[in-house]
């Protein structure tokens, strides 16, 4: 579905990535793990040319996306994305939040937009909140609503950039779940994240990176279990502490 | 005289002698004239200036037009609005006798500069993960713009911009300094015709104030509106 191949990535004098290659296959579950400033997020954003890649290319269903000529809005419509700090805008209702872009991009009606809202609302719980503004929002419902609006483009690809690291610990589980559910649906996901249960139950292949590179791609048993990179030990000892 | 015959004496003096009261009606017209259409102008410049300078860190080719703008905004907020005025009247159009329309030009012209500055802060002011959301949505830049940075923008520059237009309203009294009658200039000629200064001047502030005032009454019903989705 996503061929990234020989992608660079500088920021002035600061190399991101070095050299990414790597295949993301329809109905994969990949997580990227690794720490600050590995370039995992970067990795992510080209993906959906948040950022352009200072070199390489990125094949999307067969179109190149980082040629210049290749229409990156129409592609990105068939990609979702999920933020951190889930940009929900703030000026808009849920239910305007959600259908603003099918809307605006000619894509459904309003009346058809309202009613596939309104499923996805009710899927998740919330829809007595349609009407709301995101303000009166708790961290875990804005993320989920945030994300049933990328659903409401009907993505061939969910990306997700940290989509709990900003939440109270009370809220991640809700949030995780409708993840979960997501996958189990079939969806093709691409996760940054640091919640490692998640990437153990829900990943069918985990990506190590650490500067810029992709030091170790393996399935989420033997990543845990048996890492064959030196940096990835280092990393899992660190992080799945016991006190 | 008692103090009431005088006090009628003037009013009559002012306002109602030679049908006054009909110079000060063009009077306040044309300022509203002036000032509206100037706002107007104003908006669409400020606006324009403002697109070309966010969009110029990441465009090359509005390198030239940015420089352009940047050079407007310097010279025009640089030198007063009076001499503008005059300047534009006997000068760049010399040649056009509508001395309304050359007010409207050179208010609008001067209000554009500060307008810019203005709405470039609003656009700044709205978090980039806003313009990602919009992008990564499929929107192009300009429904993300549209939909999602401007409403936003406008509700944050909504008092800066309701200061600009109130501060406008107050600088078209210049237009005097050529041939036209604005609310001051008619209460100057009612002035120069009564020998008495007290109920012209007066007059003129109290109209200038009930304008303003008016003006207020709106932004702060727009600042509710757009603070709906504020409530918590």
């Amino acid at each position: 579905m996503i061929e990234i191949k020989n992608i660079k990535k500088s920021f002035g004098k600061n190399e991101v990535l070095k050299n990414i290659n790597t295949e993301i296959k329809k109905g994969d579950k990949v997580v990227i793990i690794g720490p600050s400033g590995s370039g995992k997020s970067t990795l992510l954003r080209c993906m959906n040319l948040l950022e352009t890649p200072t070199s390489g290319s990125i094949i999307f269903q067969g179109d190149n996306i980082t040629d210049k000529k290749s229409d990156i809005n129409r592609i990105r419509q068939r990609m979702g994305m999920v933020f951190q700090h889930f940009n929900l805008f703030p000026h808009l209702t849920v239910m305007e939040n959600i259908t603003l872009a099918p809307v605006k991009l000619n894509l459904q009606t309003k009346e058809e937009a309202e009613e596939n809202a309104l499923k996805l609302l009710e899927r998740i719980g919330l829809g007595d909140k349609k009407d709301e503004y995101p303000s009166m929002l708790s961290g875990g419902q804005k993320q989920r609503i945030a994300i049933v609006r990328s659903l409401a483009m009907k993505p061939e690809i969910m990306l997700f950039d940290e989509p709990t690291s900003a939440l109270d610990p009370e809220m991640i589980g809700e949030v995780l779940k409708l993840m979960k559910d997501l996958a189990e649906d079939g969806m093709t996901m691409v996760v940054v994240t640091h919640e490692m249960g998640f990437a153990k139950s829900v990943a069918n292949r985990i990506l190590f990176m650490d500067e810029g590179q992709i030091l170790e791609e393996n399935n989420p048993q033997d990543f845990f279990s048996n890492p064959v990179h030196e940096r990835s030990k280092e990393f899992l000892s660190k992080i799945l502490y016991n006190i | 005289m008692t103090k009431l015959e005088n006090f009628i004496n003037s009013f009559n003096k002012t306002f109602i002698v030679e049908g006054r009261y009909k110079l000060f009606a063009s009077g306040i017209s044309n300022t509203v004239f002036i000032a509206f259409f100037a706002t107007l102008m104003g908006i669409a410049i400020g606006i324009f200036i403002a697109l070309v300078k966010t969009n110029a860190k990441d465009n090359r080719k509005l390198f030239i037009l940015d420089k352009i703008c940047s050079l407007y905004v310097t010279v025009i907020r640089g030198t007063p609005v009076v001499v503008q005025l005059l300047i534009m009247y006997y000068v760049i159009f010399v040649n056009i006798d509508n001395s309304i329309l050359v007010a409207i030009l050179t208010f609008g012209i001067n209000s554009g500069a500060y307008v810019s500055e203005i709405a470039r802060a609003g656009i700044d002011s709205v978090d980039k993960g806003q313009i990602e959301a919009g992008m990564s949505l499929g929107l192009d830049r300009k429904k993300t713009m549209i939909y999602i940075i401007f409403p936003q923008a406008l509700k944050n520059i909504l008092p800066a911009l309701g200061n600009e237009f109130i501060a406008l309203l107050k600088e078209t009294s210049v237009a005097g300094y050529v041939p036209i009658i604005d609310l001051t200039k008619a209460g100057d000629i009612v002035r120069s015709r009564t020998w008495e200064p007290f109920f012209p001047l007066y007059s003129v502030a109290l109209f200038y104030l009930v304008m303003v005032v008016g003006l207020t009454a709106v932004q702060k019903r727009l600042e509710r509106r757009l603070s709906e989705s504020d409530r918590n």
